[in-house]
């Protein structure tokens, strides 16, 4: 078995062991700007996990936005509204335990789903970016097969930024 | 590139496990900010399962990988959408705890 667990691996658990620990943190936490640097903490160690499994360009894609951007969004949506925050200390309401029982179950059953199922080992020797760097290899695949979902997203995007903005900005008096 | 053997189970199983604290997260928390947070760990659970899975399969590809970053798109446009809609309610509201925004309580 010792044979068995290479470097990567190791990383792997290691990373996974930081990556819970920052979860149940931000679920254990009651002061809300430290949950979200808790949230940091996770994004971050699902950029590694990506570096780590060969997706360089979606790991650095999730550095620079949810690392950087959606945590940074959230602070300030915090520090706008009451930055004093705490969530109630925890108790047991019928709510709560229902809540923990079907996330239990859940989790239960997604876990023995997986461990029951037989993985096909993935294939070491395929080039997933064919002889490309993983950028590239992406880059020609977003314009090439994806170039109208590509387009389709910006549009979204767009949308959606215009539509916070609105939604955001303080109501003048002539518009009441 | 650097590729390590990791075995699928184990990094869905961390998806897995990522998800399921989300989903009690945005069961319980009472702050809409938490709620928001909850739902972001939540899609980026699935991003870790798409990542794998496009290792897998008949043909191995980046198709995951690209269906990855289409929803890193979709959630900052979500994200920030519900931030916006967070600060309008907190506008008006003076609060943002889910139980105070609750119209059918009383």
């Amino acid at each position: 078995m010792l044979a068995y667990l290479n470097g990567g691996m190791v990383v792997f658990y290691l990373l996974s062991v930081c990556i819970l620990a920052c979860a149940v943190l931000l679920i254990n936490l009651r002061k809300v700007i430290y949950m979200a640097l808790a949230l940091g903490g996770i994004f971050l160690g699902c950029a590694a996990v990506y570096f780590l499994v060969g997706a360089e360009f979606v790991g650095v894609a999730q550095l620079l936005v949810y690392a950087g951007a959606i945590t940074i969004l959230i602070m300030f949506a915090i520090m706008l509204t009451n930055h004093e925050a705490m969530e109630p200390a925890l108790r047991w309401t019928w709510r709560q335990v229902a809540a923990a029982a079907a996330a239990v179950l859940l989790c239960a059953v997604l876990l023995w789903t997986i461990r029951s199922t037989v993985w096909p080992p993935s294939p070491a020797d395929v080039d997933l970016n064919q002889g490309n760097s993983n950028p590239v290899a992406v880059g020609i695949m977003l314009f090439r097969d994806y170039a109208v979902p590509f387009e389709l997203v910006s549009l979204l995007l767009i949308v959606g930024l215009v539509g916070a903005v609105i939604l955001a900005r303080e109501r003048k008096e002539e518009d009441e | 590139m650097a590729y390590f053997p990791i075995p699928t189970g184990s990094l869905l199983a961390l998806g897995a496990i990522l998800f399921c604290i989300g989903l009690y997260g945005a069961l319980t928390k009472r702050n809409l900010i938490i709620v928001l947070v909850s739902v972001e760990l939540m899609l980026n659970a699935a991003n870790i399962n798409l990542v794998v899975f496009s290792r897998l399969g008949l043909n191995p590809g980046l198709n995951g990988q690209v269906f990855a970053l289409f929803t890193i798109t979709v959630a900052a446009a979500e994200i920030a959408v519900g931030l916006a809609l967070l600060l309008a309610v907190f506008r008006l509201r003076k609060t943002s705890d889910v139980n105070d925004l609750n119209e059918n309580k009383n």
